[in-house]
Formats: C-alpha cells, sequence, structure tokens
C-alpha cells in the first residue's frame, strides 16, 4: 500500500483531528467566527482583558516563587522582589500596573456594552457572566492588596471586612469567619494568598471560557447594533460578518500595540501614578496600632467606596424619599396581590432605614451601586440597542451617569468634608437614577430608524 | 425481566440518591467552613492579657494589645472627667444603651473607675484607631474642644469618655472590653470575675 504524499504536518494533524476537535474548534472561535465588519475602537477592551489576564496569572506565578505569605515576611519579601531578585521590580511593576490596567481595560469594555446595548436581547447572558466576571475581579483585587502587608493592605482590608459586621445578627461571626482571627493577622495573609492565587485566579479563568462560549453562540454585537445573523449570503455566513481570524486577531493587535505603549510607559516612567496605582502608605510595613491619617481604596473600587460613605444617617431620608417616590413612579405596573405586597414591602423597608445603623444601609447601597448593572438588560426597554439610533434622554442620562460615576470615584480618594460628602451624595443619587429611571426614560425618548445592514 | 422501563422505581431512585447524596455534600461542606473558624492556637493567642498601669501618669493614655486590638487606657485628670459630664446633649448615647460594654461600665464615664478608662481603640465606623487629642492642642477639631478623640478616617469625633457625638459617621460608643483589677495597679483585659477566661 502506497501512503498518499502529503506534508508531515497536515498529516499530524489530522491524527490529532481523530481524536481531539482541534481544527473543528480553531474554525468555530477564529477562523469561521463571523464578527461583524464594524467594530470600531471601543472593540479592543474584550481582547485586551484577555490579554491583561494572561499577564497577571504570568507575572503572578512568577512573583509567587519570592513572595511569603507570612505577617512577619511578607512586607520584607516584596522589598526583596524590588531590589534583589533579577528583574524582580519590573515582574513586580507588570503586576501591580498590570492590576490597574485590568480595571481600566474592563470599565471601558463595560461601557462599550451601555453604549451599544450589548447586554440587550438575546445577550443577556453574556452580560450576567461578564458581571461575575467583574465581581470576581473585584474579589481577587481585594485579596491581591492584602499580601504586601503595607498600612493601606493591613486598613484598608480592615475597613473592607469589617463591613460584614454591619450586617445584622450574623455579621461578627461572619467577619470573624472571613479573617479566620479576632483582626487581620497572620491567618488572614495566609487565606487571602490562597484565595489570590489559586481559588479567585480558577473560577475567573472558567468564567472567561463561558463568557466567550456564550459570546459566540449568540454572536456579536456592533455599533450598529443590527444583528448581522439575519442577512445570510447562500453560504450560510452573514453578509456584514468577516472572520474574527486573520481580520480581527490583526485588528486586535493593533490595540495590543497601543496598550503595550501606555503600559509599559507606566511600568518605566511611573508605577506607583502618583500614589493611585501604589499608595504611599503602602511602602510603611502594617502596622494594626497606628491607622494611617487618610485610608482610602485602589481608585478601582474608590466610587462604591463614595457610595457606601455618602450613606449617613441624614441621607436615609433622601433613601426613604427615593424609595417612595419609586413605587408611585411604577404604580401602574404593578398588579393585583403586588399592589398589596409592595406598600407594605417599602414601608417595611423606610421603616428599616430609620431602626437599623445607616452604616448597614451604605453597605446595603454600595453592594447594591455593583449589582445593579446586572438588571441592565431588563430596566432598559427601548426597542433599539445602540445609542447611535436612540434620542437625547438616553444619551443626557448617560453622560450624568459617566459624570456621577467619575465623580464618585474622584471624591473617594479624598478626605471627606461636608462639602465633599454633599457632593457624594448628589452624585449617589444621579447615579441610582441612572438604572431606576432607566425604564421610563429608555422607553419615552425616541429613536431613529435603524439601517437593515450595518454601515461601515 | 421485563423490558419496560419501571418509571415509577427509577424515579425513586434518582430523588433517594439525590437527596442521600445533596446531605452528603451538605455534611461535608461543615469541615469546609468550620476550618474557617479561629483555630485553637488563634484562640489561645486571643485569651486575656495583663497591663501594668502603675506608671501612667494623670492625662496619659497607654495602649495594651489584645486580639490583634488597640486597648486604650486612659488615666483621666478630674478636669478630664468632668469635661465629660457635661457633653450629655451632644452625644448619640450618653448612657451607652445601644453600645457594647460589660454592665459595670455601663455609666456616664463608661469606666469601672472613673479615673481610668478601658476602651478598644478601634472607631465603631469602620475600625480605624482613632487618635487623642486634647483640650487645647494646635489640632482640635473645633473650638472650645473639651478634649477627645478624633478618628482621622471619616471624622468621628468621641468625647473622653469614648462616647460618640451627635452627626457622625461611627454609629455608637467605642466598646469596653471585659476587664478586672487584680490589683491597683495591674489590669487584666479580657476576662472578668464572672468571665474568667
Amino acid at each position: 500500500m502506497k501512503a498518499v504524499s502529503r506534508p508531515w504536518y497536515a498529516a499530524s494533524l489530522e491524527w490529532v483531528d481523530a481524536r481531539f476537535p482541534l481544527t473543528k474548534m480553531w474554525d468555530e472561535h477564529l477562523a469561521k467566527y463571523y464578527a461583524p465588519k464594524n467594530f470600531n475602537f471601543w472593540y479592543y477592551f474584550g481582547s485586551l482583558a484577555l490579554l491583561v489576564l494572561v499577564i497577571q496569572i504570568g507575572t503572578g506565578i512568577w512573583l509567587t516563587m519570592n513572595y511569603k505569605p507570612d505577617a512577619e515576611r511578607a512586607f520584607e519579601s516584596v522589598e526583596y522582589i524590588m531590589r534583589d531578585v533579577e528583574w524582580g521590580w519590573f515582574i513586580r511593576y507588570m503586576h501591580s500596573t498590570g492590576a490597574s490596567a485590568f480595571f481600566v481595560v474592563i470599565y471601558l469594555h463595560m461601557f462599550r456594552g451601555m453604549i451599544y446595548g450589548s447586554y440587550k436581547t438575546p445577550r443577556e447572558l453574556i452580560w450576567l457572566i461578564g458581571m461575575l466576571i467583574y465581581l470576581t475581579l473585584m474579589g481577587e483585587a481585594f485579596f491581591g492588596y492584602l499580601l504586601p502587608w503595607g498600612q493601606m493592605s493591613f486598613w484598608g482590608a480592615k475597613v473592607i471586612v469589617s463591613l460584614f459586621g454591619a450586617i445584622p445578627v450574623i455579621g461578627e461571626w461572619l467577619s470573624t469567619l472571613v479573617r479566620g482571627d479576632f483582626g487581620i493577622s497572620d491567618v488572614t495573609l495566609n487565606r487571602f494568598f490562597a484565595l489570590h492565587v489559586v481559588a479567585m485566579p480558577l473560577i475567573l479563568c472558567a468564567l472567561v471560557v463561558v463568557h466567550i462560549l456564550a459570546l459566540h453562540e449568540v454572536g456579536s454585537n456592533n455599533p450598529d447594533g443590527v444583528e448581522i445573523k439575519k442577512k445570510k449570503g447562500p453560504d450560510g455566513v452573514p453578509l456584514d460578518g468577516i472572520p474574527f481570524h486573520p481580520y480581527y486577531t490583526v485588528k486586535d493587535i493593533v490595540g495590543v500595540a497601543g496598550f503595550f505603549i501606555v503600559y509599559f510607559g507606566i511600568i518605566f516612567f511611573a508605577p506607583e501614578v502618583g500614589g493611585y496605582f501604589i499608595e504611599h502608605n503602602n511602602f510603611i510595613p502594617a502596622d494594626p496600632f497606628k491607622t494611617p491619617s487618610h485610608i482610602a481604596p485602589v481608585w478601582y473600587f474608590t466610587p462604591y467606596y463614595s457610595v457606601l460613605r455618602a450613606t449617613t444617617s441624614e441621607f436615609m431620608w433622601v433613601v426613604a424619599i427615593g424609595t417612595v417616590l419609586l413605587v408611585l413612579l411604577y404604580w401602574k405596573e404593578f398588579k393585583g396581590a403586588w399592589r398589596l405586597v409592595v406598600p407594605i414591602a417599602a414601608l417595611a423597608l423606610v421603616g428599616g432605614y430609620f431602626t437599623i445603623d445607616a452604616k448597614f444601609w451604605g453597605v446595603v447601597l454600595m453592594g447594591l451601586s455593583v449589582l445593579i448593572f446586572c438588571a441592565l438588560p431588563w430596566l432598559d426597554r427601548s426597542q433599539v440597542k445602540s445609542i447611535r439610533y436612540r434620542g437625547p434622554l438616553t444619551r443626557i442620562a448617560l453622560a450624568v451617569f459617566v459624570v456621577s460615576f467619575l465623580v464618585l470615584g474622584y471624591l473617594g480618594t479624598k478626605t471627606p468634608t461636608v462639602a465633599l460628602t454633599r457632593a457624594a451624595q448628589v452624585c449617589t443619587v444621579l447615579y441610582f437614577a441612572y438604572f431606576l429611571l432607566m425604564p421610563i426614560y429608555s422607553r419615552i425618548d425616541t429613536t431613529k430608524p435603524v439601517p437593515e445592514r450595518v454601515t461601515h | 425481566m421485563s423490558d419496560e422501563v419501571d418509571k415509577d422505581r427509577r424515579r425513586f431512585l434518582t430523588v433517594t440518591a439525590s437527596a442521600v447524596g445533596g446531605a452528603g455534600a451538605v455534611a461535608a461542606a461543615v469541615p469546609f467552613v468550620a476550618y474557617l473558624e479561629p483555630s485553637a492556637r488563634t484562640k489561645a493567642i486571643g485569651g486575656p492579657v495583663e497591663a501594668d498601669i502603675s506608671k501612667l501618669q494623670p492625662g496619659e493614655k497607654m495602649i495594651a494589645k489584645w486580639r490583634g486590638k488597640p486597648i486604650w487606657i486612659l488615666r483621666r485628670t478630674e478636669e478630664m472627667i468632668q469635661s465629660v459630664k457635661g457633653l450629655d446633649g451632644r452625644v448619640v448615647d450618653p448612657n451607652s444603651d445601644s453600645s457594647e460594654q460589660p454592665p459595670y461600665a455601663k455609666n456616664e464615664l463608661r469606666s469601672r473607675k472613673p479615673e481610668y478608662l478601658v476602651v478598644e481603640g478601634l472607631c465603631t465606623h469602620l475600625g480605624c484607631s482613632p487618635n487623642l487629642i486634647l483640650a487645647g492642642a494646635p489640632d482640635a477639631p473645633e473650638a472650645d474642644w473639651k478634649g477627645g478623640f478624633l478618628c482621622p478616617c471619616h471624622g468621628s469625633k468621641f468625647d473622653l469618655a469614648a462616647r460618640v457625638f451627635t452627626g457622625m459617621p461611627a454609629p455608637t460608643n467605642l466598646p469596653v472590653p471585659r476587664h478586672e483589677y487584680i490589683t491597683d495597679t495591674r489590669l487584666r483585659i479580657g476576662a472578668d470575675e464572672e468571665n474568667p477566661a
């Protein structure tokens, strides 16, 4: 028998394909995954998020080789990496800058979803899985921030873990369970290390796979918010679709180059970014007996931290009025038994606002301000996905939201004064109004006709 | 043997197997959760500590360490004690009804002996450690400051009995830990007659 003459690699691929769906997967997710041809600048951030994840895992593994998760030695081992380990400073700055870069990229990625309505049917699950990724990332960042065992690591963790203590009845038990001790200690450091290097990254990677699988099942949205699968050519390929590889792999490489210019610029020239990426107080070893004069979380948590601080006992009046207004505003939506349940629940809530500490409600509002993004697919009642074809109300609301998010973020880095707290309270109201009034303004807003096919 | 599938039998087996398996999974969660609780050693380290207060001068504060928390021992002067008495109207919880302390410290001065204030030096807001600022200090947070504690994080102010002023982020007075005087100059923190740890 004479073998058919084929190059050795084709034969090898065939051998593999008979045993593992390699070519099939390559085609499904790259070579024959048809993405809309009109992706713009905003579509860089998904692939960049994946890149940063890979960077964090790589540099993280390298750092672990020299880091000691021990309260006595952690701070010193980080200094050792910075000073004595060959290129240690570089790997460590890649990791610390990577943490902030991760959030920059994720926030821009989420913003893209918000302007082009990428969370709307049929992509609700992609959005929800994305939110899970975001929450896991917040956990990952929080656990990781304790590891250098500086003053900010210690006091930041202390403040955040004590938030659990605000939960009535089980709060104290829960915060002791998280710490494994009566205060933040070596025990806490050791378990945060385990969560940061094993548990969270595993969950993160699994969720990213699920996120991409869900995306490739329904197909990507695009800046026009047009479903390209509705117009297919005779070969079954969407007329406005182009294969992800090579078209978008090449485009994304341009994005990577742009990202690297900024990312390595920071690493080489300003790795602390004026105390925003690495806070000044974290160059002082953790001291449980001396609170730094100013405690603020890293920038990516500050919008939510501002919401927490804005919730004073006075502010509960605003929350109470807001609750009542919402019930009145949406009264028409409640039918049957809900007309009884909703007012009773609202009254019970308002009662709770003034009987349980404002501290507890601050924690609740902070949690809600993160989780409320999950509700976007159901809050948005517009017939149109993309902002390109929506009216002025949606645009103004989005602009107000972005400004209040940024102002809250800025205020969260500052020591609160009466005036700044007022500003944070105003922004908190605007922040929630963006979401809670969306069912109204997204419905009544004017729309422009959406084209049949994508524009270029 | 019949070729027919016995659906009832299959359903019964599925339900019972799921129930028994589920119970096993819940039982298996117990050790994993319990593992997270403070260990025997952590609890032992968290046992009572003793503090020598013989060298503490009137108006001075010392810090003892208990369970990783700073425990302040403030020896108050007569003037400081008087300053507390005039402030009942300005504090949230003058009688410490909703604050945390053993019964013997549930009084205006929040202490076993009026002279000594023993409190956990951690703000009841978010756990930062406030600073002692005496009357007339240059960094006094308000005009006519009678002396007290100021939290650097979110600005909560407390009087010299660690009672929080109204309108502050902190909801309650600073907690008083269990403590007892072994002698006049030796204090045991974390235990008392009722709870000899």
